[in-house]
């Protein structure tokens, strides 16, 4: 299974709305590597709006996929978790420290803006 | 009506299966939608657990009652080389493989009971239930 990214100007933006396996997960932080690299990409808004459960692996491929990005140049905001998911990760003692996040895809997109200076 | 259902952990689709059938039972017993992600994230911790150290596995659950009480029971079973030091496994940021190592203390914070039954070279049995509030 592929997640499929979008490019809108200098922005990608994805939206998760699969129940995430492993291999789905590690594919999708190289599919992500791969097109910031192919389009130059500035931001990246990744939106979890859909997605019911974080666990330990999840969250850690989602922090190493922000950290990777940025070190390619990439700013990325996660955007929409959901009151549940925020309360388990915490639970589990996952903070995502030093990753942005931002309530729904129009302020992510805003964050990234600001952060990129238009 | 008998609510229970066992997956067997073979691979990483297993963990997705296991998850999802957790929610659905989850939901079926009246849990909220935070209880619920409690319990379908407990579940795939545990089944990644047995995934990664043991290879194979299964993960049973099960509605229990308790005085009145309703609960959801996991019961996560492998024969693997079992836990060493069981202290260790439940200290936060303790991993072997690399991972965030909020796996075990994770799921005891996310459910109500929970208990690791474990002997080396034999395997490890974790039990882990919620109560419904």
């Amino acid at each position: 299974m592929r997640i499929p990214i979008l490019k809108l100007n200098q922005y990608l933006l994805i939206t998760i709305q699969v129940d995430l396996d492993d291999k789905t997960a590690l594919q999708f932080q190289e599919d992500l590597l791969e097109k910031i690299h192919e389009t130059g990409a500035k931001g990246v808004v990744i939106d979890l709006t859909s997605v019911d459960m974080i666990d330990s692996f999840i969250a850690k491929v989602l922090g190493d996929v922000v950290r990777m990005s940025n070190l390619m140049g990439a700013k990325v905001v996660l955007t929409g978790i959901q009151p549940a998911v925020a309360i388990t990760l915490i639970d589990l003692g996952i903070m995502m420290k030093n990753v942005p996040t931002a309530l729904d895809l129009e302020q992510g997109l805003e964050k990234l803006q600001q952060e990129l200076g238009g | 009506m008998n609510i229970q259902s066992c997956v067997e952990v073979r691979n990483e689709w297993d963990i997705v299966k296991a998850r999802q059938s957790g929610r659905n039972i989850a939901k079926e017993l009246g849990f909220g939608t935070v209880d619920q992600a409690r319990i379908t994230t407990a579940i795939s911790e545990l089944a990644r657990n047995i995934y990664l150290y043991a290879g194979s596995g299964e993960v049973a659950i099960e509605r229990v009652e308790n005085g009145g009480k309703l609960g959801l029971k996991i019961e996560a079973s492998d024969s693997g080389p079992g836990i060493k030091d069981i202290r260790k496994v439940m200290e936060d940021g303790f991993t072997t493989s690399g991972g965030l190592g909020a796996g075990l203390p994770g799921v005891k914070r996310l459910m109500d009971e929970f208990t690791i039954d474990s002997k080396e070279n034999e395997g490890t049995i974790i039990t882990s239930i919620k109560w419904l509030r």
